[in-house]
């Protein structure tokens, strides 16, 4: 074979080498775009399934929206008057008037009235629940609806007499006690009587809790029958102690009744003097001082 | 013979370069085209788990049902409680 022809094959084998080498990269190339496209479309082909349903149901949120939107602007319209409403939409949201009312299209072209500075804040709503309500009523220095200073001191007398005149003392609160203009008497006696007004005033304060009274047996206090007391309460009448009930007198003689209201059982009550050398009736007898006291007196 | 060698030199020198110069042209378009589609597919599967929230639009629409059923009443009443304009 010739050397020519020799060269022409390794030319040949060389242009199929190259075309073989870039065919398969392509093909490998064109292999990976085939499933990303795949992929793509599964991702494609599930948005629109996850879409499918926002139409309706935006349509359906939408409809209901422009019900409320309608339903809302007729009330305001029907209860404040067309230009009334440009004035208080304009007095919540400046400038919101010039878009005007959605389905008023003459609402565009009104000038709103500058409610918010004129009416105090909930002042139109008084006047139009309550037509008695002072600022209703016909007022002799004219009507105040359209009066900035006569609309805000009419709204204050809407609130009661008592906080109106802001008298200098309120009523104060109940008085309990000595002084309170109700008494309550105690319940329960223990030992004597509660004190009157007269023992109080010369025995003080300390006495007060006395006439005070503790708590009422009603309520559980210790004179209460035995079923409302706990089983065991800490002080029974044993410790107590209680009045005898009766005008008997305490000692066997009594005190002497000829002395009166000036009775003193020390002068006037106790045994009669015994007879000379008979032995004294020691339940009688005085205590002797404590040895401390006749110490202190030598 | 003169032929032959005329016949292999162009060959080698312009139908070879030729070749793979269109060949690698394909080539390179071709994988060009591969980060795009990849780009493609992972933007779909965001645009999807997106819209993984469009069920809910079911509770806002029967949340936006029972507002304006609610505003409806509200408004009801204060139609019923409060005077209407007086008409100029």
């Amino acid at each position: 074979m010739p050397a020519a022809g020799v060269v022409l094959i390794v030319a040949v084998l060389l242009i199929v080498l190259a075309l073989v080498y870039y065919l398969v990269s392509t093909i490998v190339a064109l292999r990976q775009i085939t499933a990303g496209l795949d992929e793509a479309i599964a991702g494609v082909v599930e948005i629109i399934e996850k879409s499918a349903p926002v139409e309706e149901v935006v349509k359906d949120i939408n409809a209901n929206l422009d019900a409320g939107v309608d339903l809302l602007e007729g009330l305001l319209v029907k209860k404040a008057g067309l230009v009334d409403s440009m004035g208080l939409v304009d007095g919540l949201y400046p400038g919101a008037a010039a878009a005007g009312l959605r389905n008023f299209p003459d609402s565009t072209a009104i000038e709103a009235p500058r409610i918010s500075e004129v009416y105090t804040k909930g002042t139109l709503t008084l006047a139009r629940l309550g037509r008695e309500a002072p600022i209703a009523a016909a007022s002799p220095n004219g009507p105040v609806l359209r009066n900035i200073e006569g609309g805000s001191l009419d709204a204050r007398s809407l609130y009661p007499e008592a906080r109106q005149s802001r008298p200098e003392r309120l009523a104060r609160s109940p008085v309990i006690g000595t002084n309170a203009p109700v008494q309550y008497p105690p319940s329960e006696a223990r030992g004597g009587t509660p004190p009157g007004d007269d023992e109080l005033e010369e025995k003080g304060q300390w006495a007060e809790t006395a006439a005070e009274g503790i708590v009422p047996a009603e309520l559980g206090g210790s004179d209460a029958p035995r079923e409302m007391l706990d089983e065991d309460p800490e002080l029974g009448s044993e410790a107590l102690g209680e009045t005898t009930g009766s005008d008997a007198p305490a000692t066997e003689s009594g005190i002497d009744p000829t002395a009166g209201d000036e009775a003193d059982a020390t002068s006037d009550g106790g045994p009669a003097p015994t007879e000379e050398g008979a032995e004294p009736d020691l339940k009688d007898a005085a205590a002797p001082p404590r040895q401390v006291d006749a110490d202190d007196r030598s | 013979m003169t032929l032959w060698w005329i016949g292999d030199v162009l060959l080698i020198v312009v139908v070879l370069p030729v070749v793979i110069y269109l060949l690698k042209g394909v080539l390179d378009a071709a994988r060009s085209i591969v980060p795009s589609v990849s780009r493609i597919a992972a933007a779909a599967q965001a645009g999807s788990k997106d819209l993984d929230a469009v069920p809910l639009l079911l509770t806002t629409q029967a949340h936006v049902k029972t507002t304006v059923e609610v505003v409806a009443g509200y408004g009801g009443s204060l139609d019923v409680i409060i005077d209407d304009a007086e008409e100029e």
